[in-house]
């Protein structure tokens, strides 16, 4: 599995996404959890995608990551649909001989994903309902690298 | 034919979630954007946002690109996930 990539409605087991990447001599395995950020009323959110492209551009970055670095694996789970504060949204996870490539590959993943996967959040809450907008910072991680 | 979507808040302004065009009408990207500009508004301002981008067989492009029959473009706003 050197590259997985999936889209789901459904939640998701970190320890067993993570049980995946063990072996073929990884020395290390770097994950990341992503939630939905409550706060300032917002109950939930909902994820809109375009399926095809989604996966097209996630696989896109992971094989960018595993040219980039010398990784064994890299693994992206992103949820869509309706989400509550707090659930679990987006995993990715890198496996590689050493640590120094997990841990840049997968921060490089989430960086790049949050810029180029097309994924777009609207929040609902007290305020009723209101699309995401795109964040500078977000677009100024990415373009580190 | 060229299948033409829209996601988000591009398609929620628009009310469309998608269209099909003849590849006759539209012969690049540039041209496909004209055409649909000119159906009035909320056409004319929805696809104006300078932050609008633009996508090819769920390929992002940058600039203009000619079009062929059976190509799928989208439209949509800046993305926000992860």
């Amino acid at each position: 599995m050197a590259i997985c990539v999936r889209v789901q409605a459904g939640d998701f087991d970190p320890l067993q996404l993570q049980r995946e990447l063990e072996g073929n001599d990884a020395g290390a395995v770097v994950t990341f959890t992503g939630y939905v950020k409550g706060g300032g009323g917002v109950s939930g959110i909902s994820l809109e995608h375009y399926p095809g492209m989604t996966e097209h551009s996630i696989e896109t970055i992971a094989r960018e990551a595993m040219s980039r670095w010398s990784l064994k694996a890299v693994s992206v789970l992103h949820r869509v649909g309706h989400l509550p504060a707090g659930a679990q949204i987006v995993w990715v996870g890198t496996s590689a001989t050493h640590r120094g490539e997990a841990f840049a590959g997968c921060e490089f993943v989430m960086d790049y994903l949050k810029t180029r996967a097309p994924f777009w959040k609207k929040e609902y809450g007290e305020f009723g309902e209101r699309w995401v907008e795109s964040r500078s910072s977000d677009q100024a991680r990415a373009e580190r690298w | 034919m060229i299948c033409v979507r829209f996601f988000a808040r591009v398609r929620e302004a628009l009310d469309t979630e998608e269209l099909a065009l003849s590849e006759a009408d539209v012969a690049d990207l540039d041209a496909l954007q004209d055409h649909l500009q000119q159906l009035g508004e909320p056409w004319r301002s929805v696809l104006a946002e300078p932050n609008l981008l633009r996508a090819v067989n769920h390929e992002v492009v940058h600039g203009n690109r000619a079009l062929a029959d059976g190509d799928e473009v989208a439209f949509y706003p800046p993305v926000t996930g992860g």
